[in-house]
């Protein structure tokens, strides 16, 4: 494997990683303040169907961003009023919006677009492209050179590879999700908020009798899940992809939860883990079959073997995670 | 003379058909120590709930400092100047002492500038009231006692002029409960108000000025406590005459029934929660195991009841028994004539939604008595449980409630009954009287003398050292899972055993 493969695996990665880092740090925000949210795959399918769905429509694909953020704010919405307000099962409140989403984005995309559950492919103005940075080798250049971009790029010097294609060339929301590791750790740790937000997921009562309000932190925590699972779901159907397909999300909500518990809850972690789960899938979609002497093994298994290591990985390599002490239970007034 | 700090009219609460408080009026001086003593269920924590802006009164008003208060939650509770120290403290453990401290009071959406703040305040109050505790240990690195003054100090910190404390000592060393008591004594000369709830009427007659005794959701009286004694509230607290000392014959042990030796106990975390112990219990008398909770006493009746393991050997009756693998389980300890009362009734004595009838057959439900043919017989059961609520009294006597329809002091006599009706050769009893309303006190400590005078053995696990005092007739003291010494119950006292507790070891007795 060479120099620049590697850097394509690793950019690849980069770009694997996002929806997943973004739905993780969602999936923080909610457990830290003690309401498991299993419906995070959920969200980001609603919100990759209503982002690609208005983007479709309008042409505008931050129109389909605010929509998908939308959509995916009422189910945290729902999960809230089910988990805070009623003090439901959280898991039973997640695993209903799963099937809630899943089932709802196929049966609008059919009534509306009629193309067998999924929504047109997205133009160029419907999707978030990539932002070329200065100095970066890019499309324009290409076009410049009037030559193919790989081979400006095969000539290039290493660090140049390096620069265009693993640090440039992203769509925006990466750069976004990147932005979002620093900013959710000093929320959490620095800000009044975060230190509120932590001790509602620890011992609510403690929250409850300093004379916070906890459902008023859980629903913001809530609330900040529901956004960033938005941008996740958006990034998905209009920067990784172009266009809604039915179970787009394929796990990946699940996947985030595997890193969150990996990253023991903790944000620099997460974007290690996710960055981990990511390489996985890089991995599977860029050497599709290997040739073992003469056996090659099959396509499916290169496919199914990021879920394979997201098992192998929580079952031996996490060693003792400690959720938030107070997930999971509806706070109750008590004596 | 200045407006009362506190004064509540006619304040009532009533929980669905449950009159929790009927029409409670008090007035509470600046800078006094005003106790409030009363049964469990009594209304004393639903008084203060209303008080601390959890519950709203149904009727009636609250004046602060001479000025009528709405109090509908606790923000309005601490901008009134109320803090609370509760039984159960409410400190997020994995945080430090200054996060805990600055929890909802912070200045400003940054952290950075309140936690400095906090830090100077801190060690202002610190001097000022002699309550030292290192800001940046985490809760769950520092011991109870200490934790205690971080609640203590959240309510300093939001200026609070009167603590209200609910049973502080509970979960204290007499050691520590003193200095707690110095604390607040310190506290008072400084002019605040503090008021004490407790049901241990030795803590009301050492360290307040004023008393009131609360029964049945209602004030029964306020009265100085100088011109009061420990039988008259007792009085006032259960409505008859009660009587505060344990009635008892000298003991006449016999053989030994239990030996205990070299038992060492390691828990699931790998901590050795009981270190090589030796001890023996014999017919006819009460060994009292005293000590802090948590030094492996719990660790010790578990592995003696069957629901641990351990390393060592013990003997029941001269016959060695299994620490681990088959015959070690609960099952075959009761078969070797040891009745166990866990220490928690709720998780280990009882199955809290199932009714009193099938509570009372846990344990013992292969028995013949209860069983026909390969079923259960329910009707003897039921009967059988009818019995034993007569005899122990057990209030309502209904076998179809559900144990969590009893009143704890019920609960535990339901425990009781079961356990000694057995008639046992050893019989383990942890925290007999925890949460327990003093009425049922007295007739649990009659029973277990009872039993003591027909010859049994019976080794008291408590942290109540009142409690090991009056019932126990040797002592032994429990501390870091080893036996730190015994004593006589005769020929000590609270000052000594309370060292023990708190690791000074003993002269060998």
């Amino acid at each position: 494997m060479d120099f620049l493969t590697l850097i394509q695996v690793l950019d690849s990665t980069m770009r694997m990683a996002t929806p997943l880092l973004l739905a993780c740090l969602a999936g923080l925000f909610s457990e830290r303040a003690g309401i498991f949210d299993i419906g995070l795959e959920g969200k980001m399918l609603m919100a990759a169907f209503f982002s690609a769905a208005v983007a479709a429509a309008t042409g505008n694909v931050w129109l389909g961003l605010l929509s998908g953020v939308a959509s995916s704010l009422v189910l945290s919405g729902l999960h809230g009023l089910a988990s805070i307000t009623f003090r439901g099962n959280q898991l039973i409140s997640g695993v209903a919006l799963n099937f809630l989403a899943s089932g709802l984005t196929v049966l609008i995309a059919e009534s509306w677009f009629r193309q067998g559950g999924r929504t047109p492919s997205l133009l160029t103005d419907g999707r978030f492209n990539g932002i070329e940075l200065p100095f970066a080798i890019g499309p324009a250049d290409a076009a410049a050179a009037d030559r193919p971009l790989n081979e400006l790029i095969k000539e290039a010097g290493p660090i140049q590879q390096l620069y265009s294609e693993l640090i440039s060339g992203h769509s925006i929301l990466v750069y976004v999700a990147l932005l979002f590791v620093p900013l959710t750790w000093w929320v959490l740790f620095r800000t009044r908020f975060g230190l509120r937000l932590r001790a509602v997921g620890e011992n609510p009562a403690a929250v409850d009798t300093a004379g916070v309000s906890v459902q008023g932190l859980r629903f913001a925590a809530v609330g900040i899940c529901g956004l960033l699972c938005g941008i996740a779901g958006a990034y998905l159907a209009t920067g990784l992809q172009a266009g809604f397909v039915r179970e787009m999300t394929s796990g990946r909500g699940y996947i985030a939860l595997a890193a969150l518990i990996f990253a023991k809850w903790r944000p620099w972690h997460a974007l290690g883990a996710c960055l981990l789960f990511g390489l996985l899938q890089a991995i599977a979609l860029r050497f599709q079959s290997i040739q073992f002497g003469g056996f090659t093994i099959p396509v499916q298994v290169m496919d199914a073997l990021p879920y394979i290591l997201t098992v192998v990985i929580l079952a031996g390599f996490v060693g003792k995670a400690i959720p938030p002490r107070a997930g999971g239970q509806p706070y109750v007034k008590e004596r | 003379m200045t407006a009362p700090a506190i004064e509540l009219k006619g304040i009532s609460k009533a929980f669905g058909p449950v009159q929790a408080n009927k029409d409670i009026s008090i007035s509470v001086q600046p800078g006094t120590i005003h106790g409030i003593i009363g049964e469990n269920g009594a209304g004393k924590s639903t008084l203060m709930s209303i008080l601390y802006g959890f519950y709203k009164a149904d009727k009636g008003e609250i004046w602060i400092k001479g000025t009528k208060t709405e109090i509908p939650d606790s923000q309005a509770a601490i901008s009134a100047g109320i803090g609370m120290v509760f039984q159960h403290f409410k400190l997020v453990e994995n945080f430090t002492v200054l996060e805990n401290i600055v929890l909802g009071a912070e200045d400003s959406g940054l952290l950075m500038p309140s936690l400095s703040r906090a830090r100077k305040e801190l060690k202002e109050l610190e001097e000022e009231y002699e309550l030292y505790v290192d800001p940046d240990k985490r809760i769950d690195e520092i011991g109870v006692g200490l934790q205690q003054r971080v609640e203590i100090l959240k309510a300093l910190y939001r200026k609070a002029d009167i603590l209200i404390l609910d049973e502080p000592t509970g979960v204290l060393t007499p050691p520590e409960a003193d200095q707690l008591f110095r604390i607040l004594d310190r506290l008072r000369s400084e002019g605040k108000t503090i008021i004490l709830i407790t049901h241990k009427l030795r803590e009301i007659m050492e360290y307040t000025d004023t008393v009131s005794v609360m029964r049945r959701g209602e004030m029964n009286a306020t009265v100085k406590t100088s011109e009061s004694s420990p039988e008259q509230l007792a009085e006032l607290m259960v409505g008859r005459k009660v009587l505060l000392r344990v009635d008892k014959v000298p003991a006449r042990p016999g053989k030994p029934v239990l030996e205990i030796e070299n038992l060492s106990v390691v828990d699931s975390a790998g901590v050795e929660r009981v270190k090589g112990i030796d001890l023996t219990v014999r017919a006819g008398e009460i060994l009292g195991l005293a000590g802090v909770a948590g030094n492996g006493q719990s660790e010790l009746l578990e592995v003696l009841g069957g629901m641990r393991v351990g390393t060592g050997t013990i003997r029941v009756n001269g016959a060695p028994l299994p620490l681990s693998g088959s015959g070690s389980d609960a099952r075959s300890r009761r078969h070797a004539g040891i009745a166990h009362v866990p220490e928690d009734r709720q998780r280990e004595g009882l199955i809290m939604d199932f009714h009193a009838w099938e509570n009372i057959g846990f344990g013992y439900h292969r028995e013949e008595i209860y069983r026909k043919g390969v079923l259960l017989n329910n009707a003897a059961l039921r009967a059988d449980t009818e019995a034993k609520m007569a005899k122990f009294d057990v209030r309502p006597p209904n076998p179809w409630l559900a144990a969590k329809s009893f009143s704890g002091g019920n609960q535990q006599k339901l425990v009781v009954a079961r356990e000694i009706e057995r008639n046992p050769d050893l019989l383990l009893i942890g925290q007999p009287t925890r949460g327990v309303d003093i009425g049922a006190i007295e007739f649990i400590h009659q029973q277990i003398v009872a039993l003591r005078d027909q010859g049994k053995a019976i080794l008291l696990v408590s942290v109540e050292l009142e409690e090991i005092l009056s019932l126990s007739d040797r002592v032994a003291v429990m501390f870091d899972g080893k036996i730190m010494g015994e004593r006589p119950a005769d020929q000590t006292d609270e000052k000594e055993l309370g060292l023990m507790m708190a690791g000074v070891a003993g002269e060998a007795a």
